[in-house]
């Protein structure tokens, strides 16, 4: 119950930046930049405090998952801002991503066995399910740069995989 | 004469060679922006699929029914060589919202 009150917290914050796009102060290309490559950390950290904790095959395989997609994805985004000769800028919604999945993973690791692997697996889809759709009502419309706006769009496609994945894992748990 | 004699011992070469079954072929699937494409493909028994990934994550093509599950790297190809017929249901199981479709007859 923690995590989802944590995910609905997080879900405002991003609902409030969508308000605030919506009235003509979108983030720009070097705010969606440090947005999109933030929420792949957090998710990369989500991923190595499972790897250190779970015994689960499923769990792990789909933390060692996260891991390794969201560094492809980040690789690729880190390559695009510097050939774009874009500084990714931090912004609130950077901030509050960090610290949302920081504040999720303190209260995992107070858990242990059985009870990590579910509140893992339902922070990743809440995780998952806020991300994307933050991608599609703000980030992606809001990119003006072609290269950044295809490379969001194929990171979409990617997470609803993961969001899939998540749901797939979470049903096995129960 | 001799290209009389010719012409007949083309001309049956040439029914012979159409005679023939049809040779196996390998069928392209490219794997791209997450998703196979071609998502629905018709083979024959005995031609090969190959999967080439372009995207910048790995993928895996991995049959419903658990017999054959290929991990496809970046840049990478990967196949199969089709022995019997049927209906397979395959896809990605790191993104399962990739789908595909083979018809083996």
């Amino acid at each position: 119950m923690k995590f989802n009150r944590i995910a609905v917290a997080f879900a405002s914050l991003l609902l409030v930046t969508g308000a605030a796009s919506a009235q003509g102060a979108k983030p720009n290309d070097a705010q969606i930049a440090h947005i999109a490559y933030t929420a792949g950390l957090a998710d990369i950290a989500n991923a190595q405090q499972a790897l250190k904790k779970t015994k689960n095959k499923e769990v792990r395989a789909f933390a060692q998952d996260m891991a390794r997609d969201h560094k492809a994805v980040n690789d690729k985004a880190l390559a695009l801002v510097k050939k774009l000769k874009v500084t990714p800028q931090d912004n609130d919604t950077s901030k509050s991503i960090a610290k949302g999945q920081a504040d999720a993973r303190a209260k995992l690791s107070k858990l242990k066995g059985a009870a990590f692997d579910k509140a893992y697996i339902a922070n990743e889809v809440a995780y998952h399910k806020t991300v994307n759709g933050a991608l599609e009502t703000v980030l992606i419309p809001s990119a003006s740069n072609a290269e950044l706006k295809s490379l969001l769009e194929t990171g979409l496609k990617i997470f609803q995989g993961h969001l899939e994945h998540a749901e797939h894992v979470a049903s096995e748990l129960k | 004469m001799r290209a009389g004699l010719f012409f007949t011992a083309a001309l049956a070469a040439l029914s012979i060679w159409n005679s023939a079954p049809a040779s196996a072929e390998t069928i392209h699937v490219v794997i791209d922006k997450v998703a196979y494409g071609p998502v629905n493909i018709s083979a024959r028994v005995g031609d090969t699929i190959e999967w080439s990934n372009k995207d910048i994550v790995a993928h895996t093509a991995t049959n419903r029914d658990k017999s054959w599950d290929y991990m496809i790297l970046p840049n990478k190809k990967a196949s199969l060589k089709l022995t019997k017929a049927g209906e397979i249901d395959y896809y990605c199981k790191f993104h399962p919202n990739m789908k595909g479709h083979i018809s083996v007859k």
